[in-house]
């Protein structure tokens, strides 16, 4: 408003910068932590680490698509941990006996059902997202109970495509970059340059403003709640054949690290800001910090600690730099 | 009269079916009787105190999602300070988890206010936080609990000079909620400090305009909140013996019975008896479907359906209330 009054300190030049370009700090802050894991180990670094690194990093990120795409309408999705699960069990089991592109298909679907139950209860109910996700994951992972009872004689069969994917090399490179590279093109351009994407931004920037010019709020969540589960089920399959075991809990641990990979990618909970690109750099950023806690041999519940903090002072943070309230 | 009957139109409709689900309990099993009645009483007693906490963030216009999380700190202090603790010294340790209560839902609350990040954000990182210091604490099911403590929510009432058969029949773990709610709840409710709860509820900006420190009430709610949380997380090591590191499906259950109970989300209406009697009800839904031997994961998949149906619900409603 007043042009005179405003003259930024160095502090707020920094956080304004932070905030319109979030992948400097972001790379910086990677560069960093792979710095002082240097230092923790120096034999550590080498072409293998990062290939594998990279390899641990992508069905987490491809994760946090699911939470990016939801925050940037001011949701999340909570179930995404348990339809990757669901869709890995589901395919796994049944690949023996029906074979396995049928079986994909119908775990897919399974995941397409769970994104229509939220977005049912999101966009028409209008639930908050997250109690809603939270509450089918619990029905979901109820369903799973009771559907392993009945395959529990039949064996599991892991795809060979999901295990060449997830666990094979090529030129020292991991496979599933081939999945992922065109996965993450298609998310970025979907979110920048394609009607959905904008309508998702504007949504979560402001919901009754986005109504007034006529959007179809409900439409569009109904739309990004099923993609964001298509999005989970899709990690589900990389990830088992990452694995190679069909458990009941395979994904849900990545439940937390993809929420904390999105917001600390930069991406806004309360909706209206952020980008895939930054979550990747998440991603990776959580992965690295994942080993050199192991590395300091720092318990399950610190981890669990630490990334709840971290979720909790990035958000803070960015309402400091943004004075948005 | 009437007017007390239209006031209160929502509890005793929940009266009622509380009653119809309990014929129907005594239907599907002719046995059911006090032993029954006491092990619903024990087996609802951490959602009733869990729904209590809830209903009161609610109430004061907010929402806890780490309290099924605060139990879990509670239940693993409580039962790792009284493994092999004598009598007096487990007194001290109820005290002093009851404190850490406080201090945690002071801490979730002090956090909202301080960072202005919004509730629902503060609490969902918090829960991960308070998981992994349950972990910290103790990293599978184990400690002990006093005996006393649990002969408290065991049993039947049995009063010195009465005839056991006229009070045989109520469930301790009843009393011990009643007592519970009593103490902290009615006397708040009655002060400056529950009108404030409602004040900021309804509308948190009327309320600073009419002077009330919204900042530090919206801290005291949650407070309040972490004590029930406290207090619920102790009932789950006095019933199980142990202390149990993994949070149950507290979290999601105490937002449907809050709902079902007739507290509005987004704050200012409602009562505490709603919930509890919500509670019950959806308790005696579960025996019910266990007695009709119904798959246990089923029932749990009945149970999930149910309460997501139930929030949908308040949700719907909580938007009608809101365009009028």
């Amino acid at each position: 408003m007043s042009m005179i009054a405003d003259e930024p300190t160095t502090l707020g030049r920094i956080g304004r910068l932070m905030v319109d370009n979030p992948l400097i700090p972001l790379v910086i802050l990677l560069c960093a932590l792979i710095g002082v894991l240097a230092i923790l180990n120096p034999a550590i670094l080498s072409v293998f680490w990062v290939s594998n690194t990279i390899k641990i990093a992508i069905p987490l990120a491809m994760l946090a698509a699911c939470q990016t795409l939801t925050m940037l309408t001011g949701g999340i999705d909570l179930s995404a941990g348990t339809v990757a699960t669901i869709t890995a069990f589901v395919a796994a089991t049944l690949a023996p006996i029906i074979g396995a592109p049928a079986a994909i298909a119908i775990a897919l679907s399974c995941a397409v059902l769970v994104g229509l139950l939220n977005g049912f209860g999101v966009a028409i109910a209008r639930v908050h997202p997250l109690i809603m996700t939270l509450g089918t994951a619990l029905i979901v992972y109820g369903c799973l109970l009771v559907y392993q009872r009945f395959v529990i004689a039949t064996g599991v069969q892991i795809p060979n495509v999901l295990v060449w994917l997830g666990t094979g090399r090529s030129f020292g490179l991991p496979n599933s970059l081939i999945v992922f590279v065109p996965f993450a093109i298609l998310i970025i351009w979907a979110q920048r340059r394609t009607g959905f994407g904008r309508l998702l931004y504007a949504i979560g920037s402001n919901e009754a403003a986005a109504r007034l010019s006529g959007v179809r709020v409900w439409q569009v969540q109904f739309a990004l709640y099923a993609l964001s589960s298509v999005i989970a089920g899709l990690t589900g399959l990389l990830y088992l054949g990452q694995i190679k075991t069909a458990s009941l809990s395979l994904a849900i641990p990545l439940d937390l690290p993809s929420v904390a990979a999105a917001v600390v990618g930069g991406t806004s909970i309360f909706g209206g800001r952020g980008g895939y690109g930054g979550t990747i750099i998440g991603a990776l950023i959580l992965t690295v910090l994942t080993t050199m806690l192991t590395l300091m041999q720092i318990p399950e519940g610190g981890r669990r600690i630490l990334f709840g903090l971290i979720i909790l002072l990035v958000t803070a943070l960015y309402i400091r730099l943004t004075d948005r309230n | 009269m009437t007017r007390i009957l239209a006031g209160n139109g929502w509890t005793l409709g929940l009266v009622g079916l509380l009653a119809l689900l309990l014929v129907a309990t005594k239907i599907i099993q002719p046995d059911f009787g006090v032993s029954g009645l006491d092990s619903v009483a024990r087996s609802a007693l951490p959602f009733a105190l869990a729904t209590v906490g809830m209903a009161i963030v609610v109430i004061a216009g907010g929402i806890d999602l780490s309290i099924a999380a605060m139990m879990a700190v509670a239940s693993v202090t409580g039962a790792l300070l009284m493994d092999g603790a004598s009598d007096g010294q487990a007194a001290l340790v109820v005290v002093l988890v009851l404190a850490l209560g406080l201090a945690m839902g002071a801490i979730n609350g002090a956090l909202i206010v301080l960072t202005r990040v919004p509730d629902i954000v503060v609490t969902l990182a918090m829960l991960f936080v308070w998981q992994g210091v349950a972990l910290l604490i103790l990293n599978a099911p184990g400690g002990g609990a006093a005996p006393w403590l649990r002969a408290l929510i065991v049993g039947g009432v049995t009063l010195p000079g009465v005839p056991p058969a006229l009070t045989q029949w109520l469930p301790k773990g009843v009393v011990f909620l009643a007592i519970c709610v009593a103490l902290v709840w009615v006397p708040i409710r009655r002060s400056k400090l529950g009108l404030m709860f409602y004040a900021i509820g309804s509308d948190p900006l009327a309320a600073f305009r009419s002077g009330v420190p919204v900042g530090r009430t919206r801290i005291a709610a949650y407070a309040i909140c972490g004590l029930f949380a406290a207090l619920g997380g102790l009932s789950v090591t006095m019933s199980t013996g142990i202390g149990e590191p993994i949070p149950g499906p507290y979290l999601l259950a105490s937002v449907a019975a809050v709902v079902l109970g007739g507290v509005v989300l987004g704050g200012g209406r409602g009562g505490i008896v709603g919930p509890i009697l919500a509670v019950f009800v959806l308790r005696l839904v579960r025996l019910d479907l266990t007695l009709l031997s119904v798959d246990p994961n089923v029932a749990a998949i009945i149970e999930g359906s149910i309460m997501v149906a139930v929030v949908m619900l308040g949700a719907v409603l909580a938007t009608r209330g809101r365009r009028t």
